[in-house]
């Protein structure tokens, strides 16, 4: 039984504007112990397909279930089994973060968690904010707090919607720790993230959305081994030749190749030092999941919305 | 399953506790200056016409104006609580923690409408006590201010939830208390008896549920009302059966919070 399934979910909305079709026919498995990564550009289509998940939203077509349980006609056991931590850095003003923590457990039905709450806080370094009321923490603290929040019934499926958008470098290494750990000790992991290097560095498997479709579903080495091939780094002060333009990435001085062998090397060195260019910092090694992610993304010419 | 049952109920304890703990928080705002605005009715009103309004023989205007203000509070508060609960939830998204809960409908309903009506009765209960030294009240038949009471508590606060699932901006809700509530409130008898009105002002009196409430309510204190309490006590459950049915089905259907 997978931890979670998608089968053919399809989401239309009836925007002022006619139809807008959010996902198409979105299917896939996560199995249990799996830390797997949802990727995509924005309006691709994640935060829709976490949302019916979550049973924020519901699908036009299609099922999905949470350790077998179908969202919407089993949604209570569903939702026990799922802990989910939103997008947006929500709060209510009216609690301290012990408060927050103790009502979110109870309303899963779990009292007398207080054991469980202190682990949470000191692993996410919250402890000396228990008792603070939740307006006084700083937005990374207010982050940590809705981890708690998702973590605090204690479920086997935990969801992070884009959790480390816009957090400090130190929160990211304390978060992905304890994220990891919890997937050791057995819980499903799914992620969203813009952040390519940590489904690169987390994710075991990986599918990408692109406008409400799946266009990559696979395990993140094949990913990195099938799709993408040696790349060339440099830096380099003048124009790229015109012949190199179409297979190279360039973002400010620095230049990135896509290069299939050895003799593909030689051949733009040569075409680079014909055109009079001078590149720094040499270098080559393997493409990374972000060279994946763009060449998929890319792989079709872009639908320019009407 | 016990286990699921015990959860179910402790889940929905934990929503009644938590809507409850929200305004006791800020009780300042939402007890103590509703009891203030009643006394200061009691005092404005009481001062100006007690020597000009006669309403039923034997009752001094300021004796049958306390029970008028003690239930349009509570009724008041009833509504403010849910909806402002609501609205305010959906507006900073932090309903988003309760949406993502195995709490069904019904326990949303017992929640919400419960914690409202704990402050529809708390502040009630504060404006009675405050205002009781003003004018000789006693309880002719008690029973008639508790059933009135908790059921006009349980409507508005059923009426508030809908305004909250509905209303989208805070001025939306505004609208909803001022063009809905505030007239129904005042055309219901709080300051004076219908029979005081021109005709077909009573009629319109008549088909205002707001009106069997501080009637039945008020009844409770004298003794004598201006239609049976039984009668009132008949429009006021239908009443609430009509409005907590719709609130029910709006949160089962996930109207305007699961889109």
């Amino acid at each position: 039984m997978p931890a979670i399934s998608f089968q053919n979910v399809s989401k239309t909305y009836r925007g002022s504007r006619g139809e807008v079709r959010a996902l198409s026919e979105v299917s896939f498995d996560i199995e249990p112990g799996e830390f797997f990564g949802l990727l995509g550009p924005n309006g691709a289509g994640k935060t829709t397909l976490i949302s019916i998940l979550a049973g924020l939203s519901r699908a036009s077509a299609g099922r999905v279930t949470v350790m077998g349980h179908d969202v919407v006609s089993d949604y209570a056991a569903a939702r026990r089994s799922l802990g989910i931590v939103p997008q947006e850095l929500v709060f209510d003003p009216f609690f301290s973060v012990r408060e927050t923590l103790r009502i979110q457990s109870g309303y899963f039905g779990v009292t007398h968690n207080d054991a469980w709450i202190d682990e949470l806080l000191a692993n996410l370094g919250l402890a000396d904010k228990a008792d603070a009321n939740m307006r006084q923490l700083s937005g990374g603290m207010k982050r940590r707090v809705l981890v708690a929040q998702a973590l605090v019934h204690r479920p086997p499926v935990i969801v992070l919607d884009e959790p480390t958008a816009g957090v400090d470098v130190e929160l990211r290494q304390t978060l992905w720790q304890f994220v990891a750990r919890l997937n050791k000790q057995g819980h499903t992991v799914l992620l969203t993230t813009h952040y390519l290097e940590e489904a690169e560095a987390l994710a075991g498997r990986i599918a990408m959305l692109k406008q409400g479709r799946v266009v990559a579903l696979d395990r993140t080495s094949a990913l990195l081994a099938g799709k993408a091939s040696t790349m060339l780094r440099f830096k380099m002060d003048q124009a790229l030749p015109a012949a190199l333009t179409a297979q190279s990435r360039v973002t400010g001085r620095i230049v990135q190749i896509k290069a299939h062998d050895a003799a593909e090397v030689e051949t733009i060195l040569a075409t680079l030092r014909a055109a009079g260019c001078r590149p720094e910092d040499l270098e080559i090694g393997r493409a990374d999941l972000e060279d994946v992610f763009l060449e998929i993304m890319h792989g079709e010419p872009q639908k320019v919305a009407a | 399953m016990s286990a699921t049952a015990s959860g179910v109920f402790s889940g929905t304890r934990t929503l009644l506790y938590k809507e409850v703990l929200r305004f006791w928080k800020v009780s300042f705002q939402t007890v103590a200056a509703p009891v203030l605005t009643a006394v200061l009715y009691l005092l404005i009103f009481g001062h100006v016409l007690e020597d000009h309004v006669k309403v039923y023989d034997r009752i001094g205007y300021t004796s049958f104006l306390i029970p008028g203000l003690v239930m349009m509070s509570v009724l008041q508060n009833a509504f403010a609580n849910s909806s402002s609960s609501l609205i305010q939830s959906k507006i900073t998204g932090n309903l988003v923690f309760l949406l993502v809960t195995p709490l069904s409908h019904w326990a949303w309903f017992t929640a919400y409408v419960g914690a409202s009506m704990v402050r529809g009765l708390v502040v009630g209960a504060g404006v009675l006590l405050v205002t009781v030294w003003f004018a000789p009240l006693h309880a002719a038949e008690p029973w008639w201010i508790v059933v009135f009471a908790v059921l006009g508590a349980g409507m508005l606060g059923s009426l508030g939830l809908i305004a909250g699932l509905w209303a989208e901006k805070f001025d939306q809700m505004a609208g909803f208390q001022n063009f809905i509530i505030m007239p129904m409130t005042f055309l219901s008898g709080v300051f004076y008896s219908v029979h005081s009105l021109p005709a077909f002002w009573q009629v319109v009196s008549h088909l205002n549920p707001f009106f069997y409430m501080i009637d039945g309510f008020r009844r409770g204190f004298f003794g004598v009302s201006d239609v049976s309490p039984w009668f009132s006590l008949g429009v006021v459950a239908v009443a609430f059966v009509l409005v907590a049915g719709t609130a029910l089905h709006l949160l089962r259907t996930g109207y305007k919070l699961r889109h």
